[in-house]
């Protein structure tokens, strides 16, 4: 049987290796020499068992063009994207500091790497693990003139930082009268799903903030993108979320530029040009959208415009709305749960502005109303065939 | 003179470098002496053959018997204090010796703060205002307080401090105008009453939620350090608010951090009808702070030279430590929580009249005085007088002033307006205009 073979070879082992070794082997968990060894000889133990068969990225990376009008560029995914934006900020504003849980080896995205060193002990520094602290700290220093750079570890763990986001920054300059504010604060998160990230660190919690008068939520679906969305967050005079997708920290590549630069806040995108219907996404969400354009091209001849909202506070209503008087049809996808999803704000609103252009109802392919699972990711997302699907129903309605 | 001092002991309290005021380099440079220092007590190498404890944790002893920490309710942390309950000084050099007429400024703030009070909770009761919250009783430890700070020390509070900003000199032109919310309110009438801001003294504008001003100022504390301009912070908050999370992590945040941060708690026995016994069962809140590896004191919240004293002194060393510090001022309500709230419900008439007749702090400064010959019977009378006349004056002048324009309402949620509020203000407009009969437009500024 299993057992006994396991415990022979078990046996095999400690006798061989001498009690030192064995000691050693049973109680530093750090080395793996024991387990592999126990895996390998195991007779039932296939070497890749059927659900451990890795799945393909349930999308496929569209990177930008280079771009030419903002100076030398560098190849850069998300995350040096990150560290770059954040070492231009360091650079040119003395006050800017940065902080969060494990921000100064680097931060568990690597999003940190090097800035302690670069900029100093008091400018990237390590808080106690509380994210109402960082967040409520980072209120005050940015209300006493500091520009504060916050990172919260995954946007699963915002919550606690809710209230003096929404009781307090969003807040803080229409309650003074405009004595005080907290422009000067910036709140990153890594955001979405990761292939493995289950109900706590896959979530897209845009939909409670944007409920909130007061604050931006900014997500870029690149490295390009990223950077210059993320200094326009820094420079802005208003409290800030800016989202990181963290399947795309590694996985995003593009040439981007060294120096800073911005891009506009509350601008969509429309980053392809299309006739028969409009497609809505934000992030990740945005690459999957990119293969659906093509899909509906080649199998449906159905020409679609894709549009990047990139802000999700305040949204960028009329170029939404331009691209549906012109097409007739929107679909809106995103991660997130459907009900009481941003697509829900997009579709009243635009059916409000554009009913009369709609040939169809808007539709909305999104994550269901589940809290995010950890073996049904692959059924759970909206991929690219539900969007395929939802694009085939709105054209044959 | 503020010196350098390298690492003191591995146990008790950690000595921080100390920043000079001499040059910023100097300053930066033993700023940075401080983080160094802490990360070297970090980097210490584990050694099994010493019998002492190697966890990075925690530095402390090996004991060899079970032994339970007993939390110390029964005499806890003392209550610091420079006169008794008769305004006589008890220990002569913890008399800060103050001027005839600084006391004399502190006596007339205090009084002025109570009449005010009495004036906008009477207002509150015809219907002129919508809400209101006095400071009955804890005259002192606002004026206390304030009196130790530097004008340019930012304040936060909570929302029963209206005796520091007075005593900064906040006019009671605008304490009316908030608390009528019309077109002289300098937080352009969105708050309710008492929710006072001045950027100009320094003072954030008061929130409800409570104690989210707790982490706040920790970093504003963090931001005045690096700014390197001898500014301190200092945070108020009842005993009741220091049960939030929010002031957990105050708390740790400035410790950590190494914040110049005076964090003052009104332990003024209630938080709306929840006596003290059913919020906390500790020693009080001055006993939480050496958990956080804070410097802490308890002092007689009415008893303003306590106040002063503890206060001036934390912050001196706040600064030059840079190092938070917990002041826990015993202090006891004697007005209702507010004009939505009647007292009697959860307790005696009679323990109200102890702390009114028998320890409160504006009588306990004005015997202190009268001993000194500082203050008479005249004074009394004529200051009473002149006070409320001030008052009233104030009080009208507000009631007759309009309410702020109504574009008012839609700016500064950003720090530009949007175009999706630029369409709502004009919907609004729109509708205004088409049912002008249903709204107060009278009242409103044109």
């Amino acid at each position: 049987s299993l057992t006994t073979a396991m415990a022979a070879s078990a046996r095999l082992l400690f006798r061989g290796a001498g009690l030192k070794a064995y000691t050693a082997n049973v109680n530093s968990g750090a080395q793996s020499s024991f387990g592999t060894t126990l895996l390998r000889l195991s007779p039932n133990c296939s070497s890749q068992t059927k659900t451990q068969i890795k799945h393909a990225s349930h999308f496929t990376y569209h990177p930008d063009p280079v771009p030419t009008m903002y100076g030398p560029t560098t190849k850069m995914n998300l995350f040096q994207s990150v560290t770059s934006a954040l070492d231009n900020t360091l650079a040119s504003d003395p006050t800017a500091v940065i902080f969060g849980e494990d921000v100064a080896f680097g931060g568990v995205f690597r999003c940190t790497v090097g800035l302690r060193d670069k900029y100093g002990k008091d400018r990237v520094f390590n808080t106690p693990l509380c994210e109402q602290g960082i967040v409520g700290f980072g209120i005050g220093a940015a209300a006493a003139g500091a520009t504060a750079i916050a990172e919260i570890q995954f946007a699963d763990y915002i919550y606690p930082a809710f209230d003096q986001i929404v009781n307090e920054a969003a807040k803080y300059r229409y309650r003074s009268g405009n004595l005080f504010d907290c422009g000067n604060l910036t709140i990153r998160a890594p955001w979405g799903c990761v292939g493995h990230g289950s109900l706590y660190h896959s979530q897209s919690p845009e939909a409670f903030f944007a409920h909130c008068p007061g604050i931006k939520i900014v997500i870029p679906r690149g490295p390009v993108q990223c950077k210059g969305l993320l200094l326009s967050c820094i420079e802005d005079h208003n409290p800030c979320i800016f989202f990181e997708p963290k399947i795309l920290y590694r996985a995003a590549v593009e040439q981007v530029p060294t120096e800073a630069y911005t891009i506009p806040l509350s601008q969509a995108e429309v980053l392809q040009e299309g006739s028969d219907v409009t497609l809505v996404a934000w992030g990740t969400q945005i690459h999957v959208l990119r293969e659906v354009v093509s899909m509906a091209q080649e199998k449906l001849g159905v020409s679609c415009e894709l549009i990047d909202l990139q802000t999700i506070l305040p949204w960028d209503t009329e170029t939404v709305c331009k691209s549906v008087a012109k097409t007739g049809r929107l679909l809106i996808s995103h991660e997130a749960p459907v009900t009481g999803g941003f697509a829900a704000e997009i579709s009243s609103t635009v059916q409000e502005e554009c009913f009369l252009n709609l040939e169809a109802p808007i539709t909305r392919v999104c994550g269901y109303d589940t809290p995010f699972p950890h073996i049904f990711e692959p059924f759970y997302i909206p991929d690219k065939w539900k969007c395929f699907e939802a694009v085939k129903r709105l054209i044959s309605y | 003179m503020a010196t350098a001092r390298g690492m003191k002991t591995m146990y008790g309290v950690c000595s921080h470098a100390v920043r000079q005021t001499t040059g910023l380099k100097a300053a930066r440079i033993l700023q940075q002496r401080a983080f160094r220092v802490n990360g070297a007590l970090r980097q210490q190498p584990f050694d099994s053959s010493e019998e002492k404890p190697q966890f990075p944790g925690a530095s402390a002893e090996f004991i060899d018997h079970l032994e339970f920490i007993q939390p110390n309710v029964i005499s806890g942390i003392p209550v610091y204090r420079v006169m008794d309950r008769a305004g006589q000084i008890i220990n002569p050099s913890e008399d800060p010796q103050l001027s005839k007429e600084t006391v004399v400024n502190f006596y007339q703030k205090m009084t002025l703060l109570n009449t005010m009070d009495r004036i906008l909770y009477e207002s509150q009761r015809q219907g002129r205002i919508s809400f209101y919250m006095t400071n009955y009783g804890e005259e002192g430890t606002h004026i206390g307080s304030a009196a130790a700070l530097d004008s340019k020390d930012l304040v936060f509070g909570q929302y029963r401090e209206a005796g520091v900003l007075m005593y900064r000199g906040f006019p009671l032109d605008l304490f009316m105008a908030q608390c009528y919310a019309n077109a002289d309110d300098l937080g352009k009438g969105r708050q309710m009453p008492v929710h006072y801001g001045s950027k100009d003294l320094n003072f954030i504008t008061i929130s409800s939620p409570l104690a989210t001003q707790i982490p706040q100022a920790a970093g504003a504390a963090y931001a005045a350090k690096r700014e390197n301009t001898n500014r301190a912070v200092i945070c108020y908050f009842g005993e009741g608010a220091a049960s939030e999370g929010d002031a957990h992590a105050g708390f740790n945040f400035s410790a950590t951090l190494e914040c110049p941060l005076i964090f003052f708690c009104r332990n003024n026995g209630y938080a709306i009808s929840t006596p003290t016994n059913e919020q906390y069962r500790g020693d009080g809140i001055a006993a939480r702070g050496p958990g956080y590896g804070m410097l802490s004191i308890r002092v007689d919240g009415n008893d303003v030279f306590a106040v002063y004293n503890a206060t001036k002194e934390a912050r001196r060393r706040a600064v030059a430590e840079n190092q938070p510090f917990l002041i826990e001022a015993m202090t006891y309500r004697i007005g209702h929580h507010s004009t939505s709230d009647d007292s009697s419900a959860y307790r005696s008439v009679d323990e109200v009249n102890y702390w009114d007749k028998q320890d409160h702090p504006i009588s306990r400064l004005r015997h202190y005085m009268t001993a000194r010959s500082w203050w008479s019977e005249d004074n009394e009378r004529s200051w009473r007088k002149q006070s409320r006349k001030t008052v009233m004056e104030a009080f009208e002048k507000a009631e007759k002033r309009h309410k702020p324009h109504l574009d008012l309402m839609f700016t500064d949620v950003y720090d530009e307006m949007t175009p999706n509020l630029i369409r709502q203000r004009e919907s609004m407009w729109r509708h205004i205009q088409q049912y002008k009969d249903h709204y107060p437009l009278d009242a409103y500024a044109k």
